[in-house]
C-alpha cells in the first residue's frame, strides 16, 4: 500500500523532506518504522531513540503499535513544545 | 469557542474586547499570553513549526475538553508560527465564564495541554547556532494535575 508520511522537526531535518510517499506491506507503525531503518541510514538517524518520537495517524495523536491499515497520512516528530 | 492559528501577531487588548462585546453573562475574563524570552541576550530568533490541520484540529480538543469541565462562556486559542523576535508575542488563551475560580483554571487547562499535546515545536538561532527546544519532563508531569 502507499501511505503519505510527514516529518517535522529535527525528524524532518534527519530524514531530508518534509513529506514523501513510501509504499510498504507493514502492519503497524513500529514495523514500518523497522522497515525504513533497514533501508536508508537517514531513518536510522532520526529513529534511533524512538522514545523522543511520537506519532500521529491521520492527525491523530497515536503510538507504534497502531495498525496501519487504511492510514492515508503519518507523520512522525519530536515531542512537542507550544505555547 | 474559536483557534487560529497564524504567523501574523494580534492584539491582546483587542482580543478580549472583540470577546466580550455586546456580552452581559461573563463575569470573569482570564488571559494569559506567552512571550519569546532571551535568557542570555544570545537569541537571534525563535522559529514555531506547525503541523497545519493537525494543529487546529488538536487545539479544538482541548477547548472542548475544557467547557465539559468547567461552565464557560467562550474561550479564545490564537498561536503563532513562523519566525518570531525575543519580546514578540508567541501565543495568547482566554477563558471567560461567570465566575473567577472556572475562568482561573480553565485557563491553566488549556495552557498546560496546548503545551504538550498541540503540534508546535521551537528553535532557537541565536549567537552560536540553532538548536531544537527539547519538551520538559514537567510540562509532561502538568497534565496528571487535572
Amino acid at each position: 500500500m502507499k501511505l503519505d508520511v510527514v516529518y517535522f522537526a529535527w525528524v524532518r531535518e534527519r530524514i531530508g523532506v518534509p513529506r514523501e510517499t513510501v509504499e510498504t506491506d507493514a502492519l503497524s507503525v513500529g514495523d514500518l518504522v523497522a522497515e525504513l531503518c533497514a533501508r536508508e541510514d537517514r531513518y536510522d538517524l532520526a529513529f534511533s531513540d524512538l522514545s523522543v518520537v511520537r506519532v500521529a495517524v491521520d492527525q491523530t495523536l497515536s503510538d507504534f503499535d497502531a495498525p496501519l491499515k487504511g492510514v492515508r497520512e503519518l507523520a512522525f516528530f519530536p515531542p512537542m513544545t507550544g505555547g | 469557542m474559536a483557534v487560529r492559528v497564524q504567523s501574523e501577531d494580534f492584539d491582546l487588548g483587542a482580543e478580549l474586547e472583540a470577546l466580550r462585546a455586546g456580552r452581559t453573562d461573563i463575569g470573569a475574563l482570564v488571559s494569559f499570553s506567552g512571550l519569546v524570552r532571551d535568557d542570555t541576550g544570545d537569541l537571534k530568533v525563535l522559529e514555531l513549526e506547525h503541523y497545519p490541520g493537525m494543529t487546529e484540529s488538536a487545539l479544538t480538543e482541548i477547548e472542548v475538553e475544557a467547557h465539559k469541565r468547567w461552565e464557560l462562556n467562550a474561550t479564545l486559542i490564537v498561536h503563532r508560527f513562523g519566525p518570531l523576535k525575543p519580546g514578540e508575542q508567541i501565543m495568547m488563551v482566554a477563558a471567560a465564564s461567570p465566575h473567577r475560580k472556572a475562568a482561573f483554571e480553565a485557563a491553566d487547562f488549556l495552557m498546560d495541554f496546548l503545551k504538550s499535546r498541540a503540534p508546535f515545536w521551537k528553535k532557537e538561532t541565536g549567537v552560536d547556532g540553532a538548536e531544537w527546544v527539547d519538551a520538559k519532563d514537567t510540562d509532561e508531569d502538568a497534565l496528571k494535575r487535572w
